[in-house]
């Protein structure tokens, strides 16, 4: 009886050793995993950023203000130039 | 084993018996032998099993680090989602100078990658030889694309960190409400130093494998995950501060001013939707030179608000009772004596009411309203509305300006305070006054952040005394008033001029201040609006350098832009409408004689005469 549950306590222990190595082994891979997706998110929002940043200096007040006045021609409509309608 | 008595042993004398015991001596020996081993064995499991943390923590420093995860500070933009300022990533070049120092060839192609001379490289290098660790010169925060290139070439003892760099998109024109960051990315100045906590994110640590080179080659485990920066909405309108900015800007040119500055604040909430200082810099490359251009002046700089103190000396007459909006008040000759000095205005008003006084701007009018009211309840009035403490914004090194208590007041003192001279304040808390008159007498706390108003706002004055100022602060930019050039073809503007003299060595200089603070749309209030313009060129004599002159027309051309954007409703849509059929019937009129010479006339005709 005792050198059954003896065994039955070795063959576990085996198993569970073998378990441990298995689900080390897991995370490891699943957490090399989660770096490169982690890392390629970054990336998409770094690149995001980028984007946003470029927009902005594109849109800069003053460059806009700069394009509208001198390569588009455009100016502000003055105020007998605006209708305005009753409601 | 057994010692057997050999035959030719005996031919010799027999030698005497040993007279020890074999067998105990080998079994000591044995014994001691397997004592070793047992010790060995059970030092064995000692480190390996019980006490194995020193040497598995020896082991794992040979080859685990652990690495920072940079990341990045929050995102600040406008009201509107707009980026303001944005953390982009960099590139550092680091090296390890002991590495490279006896390699004289690595350098050699850093300095050909990197663009520096040689000479000075080697000796940069050569004098860090005993350090781990130093930046490559002038290629600290550097563009992705230009340290990927240099990392390509895999020079020994080169390495690249990530970093985060901030940009300002926007420039010039919003620099000193965000402020800017020193390297390291901590706020120095500005909203970026107010809500550093807030925007700054907790770089998190991870388990690295390296290798003998320092190259990582395993990502092992997570220790501190990264937390980004938050993000930041401030109550700051992009389009409304570029407008504020180059009008500013503008103004400021054709004047020959010094400085000045723009702060437009919602009424009813407080929140700062535009804040413009001239003087300005560029937050995107901080240097140490030129610190003067640095100050938000709006917040920072103590001036003596001169006549558009008036409204409130009003304000307070008003609820003591001791003046009503009709009383007549006798300005003759012009002046009037406060102690060894004189108190006098532009010119003779004669007869005045309480609104021809405001109207009119006149000294002597708001001192002889003063002279009804007592003391303590002048200064207890005055600091209902925020004068002498800090307005509660939270902007870093705002000031709460100078107010003297009743106490220290000279003899002259309240009679100058009534029309603004004797104190100082910032523009903001001008600004703060003002929305509390175009609040219904609730005296709001100026916040930078959207939605960031406290909500509860204090009732400063009675909403109906509050009315009556707007009524009699309309005048002023009608015609008869000081500021007619604040009026806004579609709106009722209220507001307040102000020329006041600057202060120097102990007296007033001929330089002056020029502001108005102004409320728009009248019917119901939507910004309040404070411009300084600060030591305009005087040289054009008469009024070309008063507050009426320079500064209500600033005001006019950027609440024009400002209450089209946030499409505020016209209250005053008789006047425009009237400005609309005048227009078209002298363009009919143009239009409808051909012959040029009269059409070229046409605009010259009186535009009234239209109906």
């Amino acid at each position: 009886m005792t050198r059954l549950i003896v065994a039955v306590l070795a063959v576990a222990c085996v198993i569970s050793a073998i378990g441990v190595v298995y689900a080390r082994h897991q995370h490891r891979e699943l957490y090399v995993q989660l770096t490169r997706l982690e890392r390629e998110r970054d990336e998409l929002n770094i690149e995001f950023g980028r984007l946003q940043l470029e927009q902005a200096t594109w849109a800069e007040s003053n460059r806009i203000d700069q394009v509208a006045r001198t390569r588009l021609g455009m100016k502000f409509p003055t105020a007998g130039e605006i209708v305005v309608v009753q409601p | 084993m057994r010692f057997v008595r050999t035959p030719g042993g005996s031919a010799k004398k027999p030698r005497a018996r040993a007279q020890f015991n074999l067998r105990a001596r080998l079994m000591l020996v044995g014994g001691a032998m397997a004592l070793c081993g047992v010790a060995l064995v059970v030092r064995a499991v000692d480190l390996q099993l019980v006490d194995n943390a020193f040497y598995q923590q020896k082991a794992d420093a040979r080859f685990l680090r652990e690495v920072p995860i940079p990341t990045s500070r929050g995102m600040i933009t406008d009201r509107n989602g707009e980026p303001l300022a944005v953390s982009s990533p960099v590139e550092s070049l680091y090296a390890n100078p002991q590495e490279l120092a006896d390699n004289p060839a690595a350098i050699e192609r850093l300095a050909e990658a990197t663009g520096l001379p040689l000479d000075y490289l080697t000796r940069y290098v050569s004098q860090r030889k005993d350090k781990e660790f130093m930046y490559v010169p002038r290629h600290r925060r550097v563009n992705p694309a230009v340290a990927q290139k240099i990392m390509a070439l895999r020079i020994p003892g080169v390495f690249s960190q990530r970093e985060f760099r901030r940009f300002y998109p926007q420039g010039e024109a919003v620099s000193h409400v965000l402020g800017f960051t020193n390297i390291d990315d901590q706020g120095q100045e500005g909203v970026e130093l107010a809500f550093d906590e807030w925007l700054r994110g907790t770089p998190g640590a991870q388990k690295v494998i390296r290798d003998r080179h320092g190259r990582i080659v395993e990502h092992v485990d997570l220790i501190r995950p990264a937390e980004p920066g938050k993000d930041l909405v401030l109550s700051i309108d992009r389009r409304i501060q570029f407008l504020a900015y180059r009008e500013l800007k503008r103004t400021l040119l054709e004047t020959g001013a010094a400085s000045g500055s723009v702060v437009i604040l919602d009424v009813a909430t407080g929140e700062v939707l535009a804040m413009a200082n001239l003087p300005s810099y560029n937050n995107n490359r901080v240097s140490g030179e030129n610190r003067d251009a640095y100050r938000n002046r709006a917040v920072t700089d103590l001036l003596e608000p001169g006549s558009t103190m008036k409204p409130l000396t009003v304000a307070a007459g008003l609820e003591a009772g001791v003046i009503t909006p009709t009383t007549r008040i006798d300005t003759n000759p012009g002046w009037m004596p406060n102690g060894r000095y004189r108190t006098s205005d532009f010119k003779n008003y004669g007869l005045l009411d309480t609104t021809g006084v405001i109207t009119k701007s006149s000294n002597v009018g708001v001192s002889k309203i003063v002279r009804l009211l007592p003391d303590t309840q002048f200064d207890a009035f005055l600091r209902r509305f925020g004068f002498g403490s800090s307005t509660g914004s939270g902007f870093p090194g705002e000031a709460p300006g100078t107010f003297p208590s009743p106490g220290r007041w000279s003899g002259t003192t309240k009679q100058t305070l009534s029309y603004g001279y004797g104190l100082s304040v910032t523009p903001l808390q001008i600004a703060r006054a003002y929305a509390a008159l175009g609040n219904g007498g609730r005296l709001v706390t100026p916040t930078f952040v959207k939605g960031g108003g406290t909500g509860t706002a204090q009732q400063a004055l009675d909403p109906e005394i509050a009315a009556q100022v707007m009524q009699m602060m309309q005048t002023v930019t009608e015609p008869g008033g000081t500021a007619t050039r604040a009026a806004i073809l579609g709106y009722h503007v209220a507001g307040k001029t102000g020329t006041a003299r600057k202060s120097s060595g102990g007296g007033y200089a001929r330089r002056y201040i020029a502001y108005f603070a102004g409320l728009v749309p009248v019917d119901r209030p939507r910004f309040s609006v404070t411009v300084v313009v600060n030591d305009p060129d005087t040289s054009g004599g008469g009024s070309t350098y008063g507050g009426g002159w320079i500064s209500a027309p600033l005001f006019a051309r950027i609440m024009e832009g400002a209450l089209r954007l946030m499409d505020v409703p016209p209250d005053d849509i008789q006047t425009w409408l009237a400005a609309q059929a005048a227009e078209e019937a002298r363009r009919a009129r143009a239009a409808g004689v051909p012959a040029p010479a009269v059409a070229a006339a046409a605009p010259a005709s009186p535009r009234g005469a239209a109906p």
